[in-house]
């Protein structure tokens, strides 16, 4: 057994967890953050995607052990109380979803890979950085609208935060 | 998945103390633990090498560049200093899997799988780069040994590579559409140690230096120069991916695009 602790969604937690517990089952099963889902076997679907010390990365292909002393966002912890965070309201606008598997590692991506590209993005990148992520509805064709979406709604909001605070 | 005891090692001697016996190393863990999950790889204990500060970062000294084995791709794809002196090993790093992959995955990690379809070796070899190990230093050419297997000995670890900046170099990689792992790909590096070419995803025994199209790129550094240029199929890998005959003739492709984009 290891003593595992780490911060979820803002929360210190603190567990014992067998060793070979993966960081998604630490989630879903001993925090009841069941948001965060397991779509295959192989670390290559990203429905697992979380945010590890402010980094996208697949919870299904890490031990919670691993993570202990990290920060930890998962999906319930990106929305502002009762407002979507700018990409879920995205995703909801786009249809960027139909059966909602995908979503939350869809979503996690998105916000990292936004993130990452403060310039802005283009159809072309969206598609190379949705590499990880396999969505067996939309044929991603809404799902990148959303994404480049969210980025101009982002992008505008950080550029109006900027000239307030000038 | 099996039952196993975790440890993160503070140090990289602490780690070789307990890197003994059925133990394994786990670095960013993106070969491992989905090798574990489906049981292809079964270790007793589990050392944890990703939080020693020691195995970290890029230094570029002059023309000479070490890379701590725990460098995470991502660090690798996005590190200023190192596009300065070698874009073609940035731009490797950023075609390695998916941004989740990029972010935890490690070099120490992929040299030491060997992974015939890994990208990171063909850079090592073309590259002429020594690889660091806790016990010695190892040159690329006598480290990559056949699939999966390198000259690492039982609970020897990487700590880091290093390899002189070439006057040009370029990757060029053609993908397995589904995997996104090299069908072919091709480092080409034009150094003071004359021009090397090494090419991953087709050998049979993994990564492997094409003599013939040096020979061809040593006399003129143009892809002018493989008009006429064969690889010999008879060593390569033939799969349900590809035939060896289709890797054959894609390797010199791929050459032909590196030597151009080297350069440009
Ligand atoms: C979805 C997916 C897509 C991928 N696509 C690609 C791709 O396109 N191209 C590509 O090249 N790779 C790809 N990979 C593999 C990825 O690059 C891995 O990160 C890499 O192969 C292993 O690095 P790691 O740090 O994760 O190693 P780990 O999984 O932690 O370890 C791998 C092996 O190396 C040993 N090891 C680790 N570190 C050391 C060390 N310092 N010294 C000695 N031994 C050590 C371990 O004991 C283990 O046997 C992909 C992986 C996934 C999951
Ligand atoms: S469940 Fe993690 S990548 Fe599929
Ligand atoms: S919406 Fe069903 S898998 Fe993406």
């Amino acid at each position: 057994m290891s003593e595992i602790s780490l911060t979820v969604n803002g929360r210190r937690v603190s567990a014992s967890v067998e060793d070979r517990t993966l960081l998604v089952h630490f989630l879903r099963e001993h925090l009841g953050l069941t948001g965060t889902h397991v779509g295959c076997d192989t670390s290559q679907c990203g429905a697992c995607v979380v945010h590890v010390d402010g980094k996208a990365m697949k919870s299904c292909s890490m031990l919670a052990a691993q993570a202990s002393g990290s920060d930890v966002i998962t999906i319930e912890g990106i929305a502002n109380g009762g407002d979507l965070h700018p990409v879920q309201a995205a995703f909801k606008e786009h249809h960027g979803l139909q059966c909602g598997f995908c979503t939350p590692g869809m979503i996690m991506t998105t916000v990292d890979m936004i993130a990452r590209h403060p310039e802005g993005l283009d159809e072309a990148t969206v598609r190379e950085e949705l590499e990880g992520n396999i969505c067996r509805c939309t044929g991603y064709h809404n799902i990148v609208k959303a994404v480049l979406a969210a980025s101009k709604t982002m992008s505008k909001a950080s550029k109006g935060k900027a000239k307030k605070a000038a | 998945m099996y039952s196993v005891s975790y440890h993160r090692a503070a140090s990289v001697a602490e780690a070789a103390k307990l890197a003994k016996g059925e133990a394994k190393l786990v670095s960013g863990g993106m070969t491992l633990i989905p090798a574990m999950k489906t049981r292809l790889a079964a270790p007793s204990d589990l050392v944890d090498i990703s939080r020693i500060d020691a195995l970290k970062g890029i230094k570029v000294s002059g023309k000479t560049v070490t890379i701590g084995a725990g460098t995470t791709h991502y660090e690798v794809a996005t590190s200023d200093k190192l596009a300065k002196v070698c874009p073609a090993l940035s731009h490797l790093a950023s075609m390695i899997g998916d941004p989740a992959v990029r972010h935890r995955g490690t070099i120490g990690g992929s040299i030491a799988n060997n992974d015939p379809a890994a990208d990171y070796p063909s850079a090592m070899l073309a590259l002429g780069a020594t690889i660091v190990t806790n016990k010695r230093e190892i040159a690329a050419d006598k480290f990559f040994k056949v699939l999966f297997e390198t000259a690492l000995k039982e609970g020897e670890i990487v700590t880091s590579v290093t390899f002189t900046a070439p006057a040009k170099a370029a990757y060029e990689k053609f993908r397995n559409p589904a995997s996104r792992y090299a069908i072919v790909g091709v480092f080409v590096a034009k150094g003071a140690g004359g021009v090397r070419v090494a090419v991953t995803g087709a050998g049979d025994d993994g990564v492997f230096r094409s003599k013939e199209l040096e020979a061809a790129l040593a006399k003129q550094f143009d892809a002018a120069a493989l008009a006429s240029a064969k690889v010999p199929a008879k060593t390569l890998m033939s799969d349900m991916h590809a035939s060896a005959d289709y890797r054959a003739h894609l390797i010199v492709v791929m050459t032909r695009r590196a030597v151009a984009a080297a350069n440009a």
